[in-house]
């Protein structure tokens, strides 16, 4: 019987495989931030052991940083020693940081593939959930926590069981309007917050095939959210395309022995999963969510479910979730007022994600009632925005574009948004208070949000393009 | 002091929410300390106290009939980041258990590495755990890792779980997963050395 992709990544990394014991997995790649990692130094401080293979781990700074005036010292005590630390550690245990001012800085996640040190067939992992965006490249990469950082960086393995596999098709054609993220949240949407736990996710089909490689990031970035350990896509021509030339990447005869390998890098045709699900592309419309867990999406036109249709034992958190959000079961949300709009964090904070959304707003102005932040994955990202000109968009329509980092997504730093708004995001998460205590989100597509900048309310962007 | 997890016999302390993210947990504009120590201040913040840091009467740790070192929640507990602090919080307001009918992966792997015990129970279970608890807030569960056991006193019903078989040695003999991984470093360089693409 042929094997699933991620049993080929799998079996290729195991250092040891003891009956009754997880499996030793040797990672390829660590990346490290400020907040979940300076329990791990400490722990190896009190061990009195060094970090086995430094030049394996990549730190920069990003959950906490600010967003304006990034050259200046941050304001915030304990954001500048989480950061500080940061770079005393690194210095120490002699691991390479991306740190505030550093021309790679960015948020881990969009840093990682944009310079070449995510590949094919690698094992990824960081402390961070969304560490399942490195997927996209045909990598096993998932979160972990500071414990765990703690074993790689000793020892550069991690304890795993081996996950069960799921594969998701989405086959066909996107219809006009409907991107990545739309991709995503439909899945989720329809399998809910929980629906993969215990899996890992590959996903393929026309859909995913046709789409280019930072859609398909967006789309493992959000696999934790329907609970998957990871998600996976196969690599393919636009893979290795994306990968030839960055920084890091496999050059001249390394290059040509590295593409015939991660040619290899897919399921066999008759390899088994555990579950299959499968789409057609053409179900799904722009997405947006309406409660406080990732599964609570509907296309945009769509009303709320009624109580009725929520099962009984489920009605006391569906209830909490919409007193939270302030919303009626059974409504409607186009034409609801937003105050905010958040464009950023992992999923969607890349060069096509602000070019996607210039190219939707450029001759427009946002409405006066909301506040519009666009925040930039990287200083990569952010030098190539001013380069095409992106920036005199959004300065012309009145969004800000400010400086990298995660933001608003987890509201770690200043970028909060205040008790009882209302913000339309590009982020992962519409959690209770995860954008700022009391603050309510929506989750959408870069175009959906763009498009509720520009006219202040939850709109249809297919009825502007 | 070296930690272990063995038997617990404990009031319990009922949440009966689904999906309980971890920034519910600890929101993230509490992940800023760089110890392990002092996050159960904010366990469960936005919940336990208003915007003036005042306790929410309604919110059960607020409630001083409820107590206990066994937390039972909802299914789906411990879902969203990846954030070690949500383990920590719990563990250091004092809770060894976490009873739920389904937990997130990554959230169960940071219980058990911090010695924090996470009971699956089956949703009927669950609810016989939260009416026992309704009835009598006094009510007590008993959870013995070894048999891999978990009862209603009062009542004596009872209910297996699952744990693999590595973790429950570590909790109840108080290893960690790098005492066992460090033992492997010749593996390791082994391992190192075969591969032809160590990339």
């Amino acid at each position: 019987m042929g094997k699933t992709l991620v049993d080929k990544i799998w079996d290729q990394h195991v250092v040891v495989s003891k009956p009754g014991f997880p499996d030793a997995l040797y990672i390829n790649t660590h990346f490290i931030h400020e907040v979940t990692s300076p329990q791990a130094f400490d722990g190896l401080r009190k061990r009195g052991i060094p970090v086995f293979r430094p030049q394996k781990t990549r730190a920069t700074a990003d959950h906490n940083v600010p967003t304006i005036n990034q050259h200046l010292p941050i304001k915030e005590a304990l954001s500048r020693h989480q950061v500080e630390m940061l770079t005393k550690n690194t210095n120490e245990f002699g691991v390479e940081l991306y740190g505030l001012g550093h021309p790679f800085q960015g948020i881990v996640h969009v840093i990682g593939p944009e310079l070449g040190i995510t590949l094919p067939g690698m094992t990824i992992v960081c402390g961070d959930s969304h560490t399942s965006t490195h997927g996209a490249f045909g990598a096993m990469a998932f979160g972990i926590g500071t414990s765990e950082v703690e074993q790689v960086l000793a020892t550069q393995c991690i304890l795993q069981y081996r996950p069960k596999r799921m594969k998701i098709e989405i086959n066909g054609q996107l219809k006009r309007g409907v991107v990545s993220k739309d991709i995503i949240l439909y899945i989720i949407s329809k399998i809910s917050a929980s629906g993969a736990t215990g899996y890992f996710v590959e996903f393929c089909g026309e859909a995913i095939r046709n789409l280019s490689m930072e859609a398909r990031m967006t789309i493992c970035n959000m696999s934790i959210e329907m609970g998957a350990r990871g998600g996976l896509i196969a690599p393919d021509q636009t893979t290795f395309d994306y990968i030839k030339g960055r920084q890091f990447a496999p050059q001249g005869a390394d290059w040509d022995k590295a593409v015939a390998y991660w040619q290899t890098l897919h399921s066999d045709a008759d390899a088994e999963f555990d579950r299959v699900l499968t789409f057609d592309a053409a179900d799904i419309e722009p997405m947006i969510t309406y409660g406080t867990n990732p599964g609570m999406g509907m296309g945009v036109t769509h009303h709320i479910p009624s109580l009725e249709q929520i099962e009984d034992k489920e009605r006391p958190s569906f209830k909490k979730s919409l007193d939270y959000m302030a919303l009626e079961p059974g409504s409607a949300l186009l034409g609801k007022k937003v105050d905010y709009v958040f464009i950023g964090s992992c999923t969607n904070s890349r060069i096509e994600d602000l070019r996607m959304v210039a190219g939707f707003v450029a001759g427009k102005h946002k409405a006066d009632n909301v506040e519009v932040w666009v925040v930039p994955g990287s200083k990569q990202v952010e030098a190539q925005a001013k380069k095409e000109g992106i920036d005199k968009i959004f300065e012309a329509a009145g969004f800000q574009l400010r400086e990298p980092g995660c933001s608003a997504c987890l509201g770690m730093n200043e970028d909060k948004i205040p008790a009882g708004m209302y913000c339309i995001s590009t982020s992962n998460r519409n959690f209770e208070g995860r954008q700022g205590p009391n603050a309510r989100t929506f989750l959408a597509s870069p175009l959906t949000a763009a498009a509720a900048a520009i006219t202040g309310v939850v709109t249809d962007v297919r009825e502007l393009i | 002091m070296k930690k272990v997890f063995q038997h617990l016999n404990s009031t319990a302390v009922p949440l009966p929410i689904e999906n309980i993210d971890t920034d519910q947990i600890i929101p993230a504009r509490f992940l800023k300390a760089t110890t392990r120590e002092g996050f159960g201040e904010n366990l469960f913040r936005d919940w336990r106290f208003d915007a003036n840091g005042d306790p929410k009467p309604e919110f059960v740790l607020n409630n001083p009939l409820y107590k206990g070192e066994i937390l039972v929640a909802g299914k789906n507990f411990g879902c969203g980041s990846s954030r070690e602090h949500a383990a920590w919080s719990i563990g250091d307001y004092g809770f060894k258990v976490v009873v739920s009918s389904f937990f997130a992966d990554i959230f169960k792997n940071n219980a058990l590495n911090n010695f924090i015990l996470p009971v699956q129970v089956s949703e009927g279970f669950l609810h016989k755990i939260f009416s026992a608890i309704e009835a009598d807030a006094e009510a007590k569960l008993e959870v013995d890792l070894e048999a891999q056991l978990i009862r209603i006193v009062a009542s004596g019903e009872q209910e297996s779980f699952d744990i693999n078989p590595y973790k429950k040695a570590c909790l109840i003999n108080g290893y960690d997963d790098i005492d066992y991984l460090l033992s492997l470093r010749n593996n390791i360089e082994q391992y190192e050395n075969s591969r032809e693409f160590n990339f």
